[in-house]
């Protein structure tokens, strides 16, 4: 059976792209890390113009979105719409050209941002050839889970590939409208966009990779491998319906929230944090309905430690999207803006939904593509306990920290003077920001335990199928 | 049961045909991105100088870029403060500093005026920033010497000891390439700043000399300069 799963089936390609993700998870983090210390420690930056903090936080960011968060998307979609469609990739070498651009872009991406080669816009950094580069990976991506799709067996689309397609569409949009650019040499381009329209069209991108991205995409990894997992449907088909095209349609007009108070006008700012309210129904829908997914099977929370990252992650996604639309509300918004509050906020999404659902669906693929369990399932609860609890160790430094600062900045004496100087609030940060970076390297710590494990797992069911192959077969 | 099906016909057809769900889900993806960038282009309201127009520079005839005093209004960037621009934006600075200052009590004493959207139209791309683990920098234009930032550039906690900023010790070791600089502010007037060819021939002149170290200072001093405020004006 399994063997002809393997015939009929890329299996190959998810392998790779699952690889690539567990390496990129373990880099990525360990940037995050060392740009934590040098914000503790500015003496780490050691004077070195390639891994000073402005250089190397670009880098970080687009390490773990497009690197990790890429693999991890295309591993787990080429898995998930080959399975749920029942037929093969459509195209075995556009599988191979995305697999090979995306991980060209990525070494790209990591000898162009220290070396200062940037557009200067938050998430959207990587220079001009290099997203021509990222747009035509992405088509051809795009392209081949739209042809699986449409060459699928089965009567109906399943509903973890709406997410992924949704995806997939509105990062097109994204990418494309937002690195429109002038070049003036080869590694050196000018948004065509300045001021105001530049700060809403770079919002809408910023805040949509984090909708679509981050979370359409991440949705879509939920809706089929929490009920796999689970080995249970999906609890409501009518909610994942509304989840979806709610979610579509609202998720696109949250991007002005960043903007609050800005020189943006009043009635964009006000229309994104409206939105951003509303949104916490699909959002809360989509996480009870993966949650739910266990009901009547909690007990495996006890011995399944894939299903705890997956349920987990579930609790972050709603946790940090009920604090989102509290933050977008003006009032909130006016003392969390400019804060450390809000990259608490984003680690609550990336660290405790996006990796931990992630690192759910990779131990699940794992263990599928190479026919046997986890080399320790040990580790694998040793993973899952360092993950929460680095998470929640970065969360609350940065709510501490930014509610700190936004109270500082904020805050008169008796002759109605402002009490604090900024210099004041960063060095009262000191302690949080050490606290972070400590956080940050446990998380780091689980990663590297799921890449030590990955690698015993995979050498240990190639060894056993090289010892026996007729076993390999039967 | 949990099979029971509660799909609609609309959502049953959409499900069983990938480009009829491609193409709705690309139709409803664009309309809040419509809605919210569209209009900033064209509603007058969003950018304060159609109202107010001392806001913008009116550059008398035959003056360069070079000639503008402090206060007479927002204008294109000189040739080494374009230079300083791009260094700011190389190194990263808008992953710590904000130049976006919010109209409220705190921030006015703290930074000054609010930020109009007038002040930022020739930033491609946009620098308001989204973080400020260093203060905003938006009015930072003669608040400090040259000197001190020259000092605080090259080692930041020499001038502010509870500084986290890394030191900039490369910046003068740096020369200014005039002939990027040329293309820069071509580029700039083809996506509509209005540099005139004085501006430009300017160029070879006014960065002679200089290194980045200059270039990202002059940028720093002129960052809130360009508008002269009256207190009893609200530009919104």
């Amino acid at each position: 059976m399994q063997a002809s799963l393997e015939q009929k089936y890329n299996f190959d390609i998810v392998k790779w792209f699952t690889v690539a993700s567990v390496i990129y998870l373990v880099v990525g983090t360990l940037i995050g890390v060392y740009i934590a210390a040098e914000l503790a420690w500015p003496a780490l930056n050691l004077d070195i113009a390639e891994i000073s903090f402005g250089r190397l936080r670009p880098l970080h960011t687009n390490a773990v979105i497009f690197a990790f968060g890429g693999c991890a998307l295309m591993a787990t979609s080429y898995y998930s719409v080959q399975r749920t469609c029942g037929v093969r990739v459509w195209s075995d070498k556009l599988a191979w050209f995305t697999f090979i651009g995306w991980n060209l872009i990525i070494v790209s991406a990591v000898i162009t941002l220290p070396l200062g080669l940037t557009q200067g816009k938050e998430y959207a950094e990587l220079e001009w050839p290099i997203d021509i580069a990222i747009a035509v990976v992405w088509l051809a991506y795009g392209l081949n889970f739209v042809m699986t799709l449409a060459t699928r067996k089965t009567s109906h689309i399943y509903v973890s590939n709406w997410f992924f397609l949704s995806m997939i569409i509105m990062i097109t949009y994204l990418h494309v409208v937002n690195s429109l650019a002038i070049p003036v040499s080869l590694f050196k381009s000018y948004s065509v966009y300045s001021g105001v329209q530049d700060a809403m069209i770079q919002w809408w991108y910023g805040h949509n990779a984090v909708g679509f991205y981050l979370t359409a995409g991440f949705l879509g990894i939920m809706y089929y491998f929490v009920p796999k997992q689970a080995n249970r449907p999906v609890f409501s088909y009518r909610l994942s319906v509304i989840h979806f095209w709610a979610l579509t349609f609202g998720y696109v007009w949250l991007g002005a929230h960043h903007l609050q108070y800005t020189a943006l006008p009043d009635w964009t700012g006000s229309l994104g944090a409206a939105v951003s309210l509303a949104m916490i129904i699909p959002s809360w829908g989509g996480a009870v309905n993966g949650m739910m997914t266990l009901s009547g099977a909690w007990d495996k929370l006890r011995t399944d430690y894939v299903m705890r990252f997956l349920i987990v992650s579930l609790a972050f996604y709603a946790m940090s999207t009920f604090e989102g639309p509290v933050m977008s509300a003006k009032t909130v918004n006016a003392l969390s803006h400019y804060t450390d509050w809000t990259v608490g906020h984003v680690h609550s999404g990336a660290l405790g939904w996006v990796a931990m659902v992630a690192a759910g669906a990779l131990y699940h693929m794992i263990m599928k593509l190479w026919r046997t369990e986890m080399y320790s399932a040990k580790l694998v609860n040793l993973h899952f306990w360092l993950a929460t609890v680095g998470a929640v160790i970065y969360i609350i430094a940065m709510w501490v920290s930014g509610i700190m600062q936004g109270l500082m900045w904020r805050d008169y004496d008796e002759f109605g003077t402002l009490t604090y100087t900024f210099a004041e609030s960063v060095a009262a940060m000191h302690p949080y920001y050490a606290m972070r970076a400590v956080g940050g390297l446990i998380y780091w710590t689980g990663g590297a335990v799921m890449l030590y494990n990955t690698i015993m797992t995979i050498r240990q069911a190639t060894a056993a199928r090289s010892a026996s192959p007729a076993a390999a077969t039967a | 049961m949990a099979d029971q099906i509660h799909s609609t016909k609309l959502q049953d057809k959409i499900e069983r045909n990938v480009f009829l769900m491609l193409i709705a889900t690309a139709l409803l993806l664009t309309v809040g991105g419509l809605v919210e960038i569209v209009p900033l282009f064209y509603l007058d309201e969003t950018m304060e100088h159609n109202q107010h127009k001392e806001v913008l520079w009116q550059r008398p005839d035959g003056q360069t870029v070079n000639d503008w005093q402090a206060g007479e209004g927002v204008r294109p960037y000189t040739p080494l403060e374009i230079v300083g621009r791009d260094i700011y934006v190389r190194e990263g600075c808008y992953t710590c500093h904000s130049q976006m200052i919010r109209p409220f009590r705190d921030e006015k004493e703290r930074y000054g005026h609010y930020s109009l959207a007038s002040e930022s139209m020739y930033d491609h791309p946009f620098q308001w920033g989204s973080k400020r683990t260093g203060p905003d920098l938006a009015r930072v234009g003669g608040k400090y010497s040259d000197d001190w930032h020259y000092r605080h550039l090259r080692a930041p906690r020499d001038v502010v000891p509870e500084s986290v900023m890394p030191n900039y010790p490369w910046l003068e070791k740096n020369a200014i390439d005039a002939e990027r600089v040329t293309k820069t502010m071509e580029a700039m007037r083809m996506l509509g700043t209005p540099y005139t060819d004085a501006d430009i021939a300017s160029v070879a002149e006014q960065v002679k000399g200089k290194n980045e170290l200059h270039a990202i200072v002059d940028y720093l001093q002129v960052l809130g300069t360009m508008v002269k405020f009256d207190e009893t004006k609200d530009y919104r």
